[in-house]
């Protein structure tokens, strides 16, 4: 209980985001909204993170560690992702994934 | 019902709903700014925890940083006028079906599952003293082993980024 939100909220919010995401990681096609689903996942993980670390250990600060990682490692992901999308558009012009279907030229 | 409640129930609202409009949305650039409405309630959500220093990092470096990055990458790969085909029926009841099972069993688990209660949380702010500290120590709770190989990441991720992203000779 955080000063009448009990933990149990926090922990649904982050779950219905995380299906949200999953849900655009399996429907989308362009590899932009997938890479923006997997920030969707990503943040969910956090908020979960935060709010475990709050409520059940407020005197520790794990959570908050993992949850700086966890946006560090996420920074790096996207850009090194970003540099490969535009990488394959210079290639082939789109960035669709059902036309990618070559690994190599 | 509290402050902190409203302040959950609007936060909470906001992330749940600009999410299910960042994976719906046709207009990819529409797509993107939604992604920073959500960024910046989560960035809330923070604040109302009273992890100031993480919502500071939430905003500069999440919304501030990826989102700008993403939408640059969009204005570089597709027209904004441009409207995305919509998914076909054949792909999203399959999706919908796995989401829908996954959500319900999670939360059932997690409404099941006797959380203590009692546990008295501090309102106070994290002191940011407390957080250096912690990121150089190596004794226990230390963390400057995964201080250093996250600063060794960040540097391969620069250096591969701008390797991949470079134009090629030939």
């Amino acid at each position: 209980m955080f000063e009448g939100v009990p933990l149990t909220w926090f922990l649904i919010t982050g779950t219905i985001m995380f299906f949200i995401g999953i849900y655009g990681f399996l429907v989308r096609k362009n590899l932009i909204t997938i890479l923006m689903s997997t920030e969707l996942i990503l943040n969910s993980v956090n908020i979960n993170f935060v709010a475990f670390n709050k409520i059940l250990y407020p005197d520790h600060l794990e959570g908050m560690f993992f949850t700086i990682f966890i946006i560090a490692v996420a920074a790096a992901e996207a850009s090194v992702a970003i540099a490969i999308i535009i990488n394959i558009y210079r290639r082939l012009v789109n960035i669709d994934v059902e036309k990618m279907n070559e690994m190599k030229y | 019902m509290t402050t902190n409640q409203l302040m959950f129930a609007i936060f909470s609202a906001v992330i749940i709903v600009f999410s299910i409009l960042t994976v719906t949305s046709r207009r990819i650039l529409r797509a993107a700014t939604f992604l920073l409405f959500v960024l910046v309630a989560t960035g809330g959500m923070y604040f109302l925890l009273r992890f100031n220093f993480l919502a500071a990092i939430q905003l500069t470096l999440y919304a501030g940083g990826i989102v700008v990055l993403i939408i640059f990458s969009i204005l570089l790969t597709s027209h904004i006028s441009e409207k995305m085909e919509a998914p076909g029926w054949k792909k999203i009841i399959p999706a919908l079906i796995a989401v829908l099972a996954g959500a319900v069993i999670t939360i059932s688990t997690i409404l099941q599952y006797p959380f203590p209660q009692q546990v008295m949380a501090d309102s106070e702010r994290t002191d940011i003293r407390m957080i250096a500290r912690s990121l150089i120590s190596t004794e226990k709770y230390g963390y400057a082993l995964p201080f250093e190989v996250i600063s060794i990441l960040l540097l391969a991720a620069m250096v591969g980024a701008i390797i991949l992203a470079k134009k090629r000779k030939d």
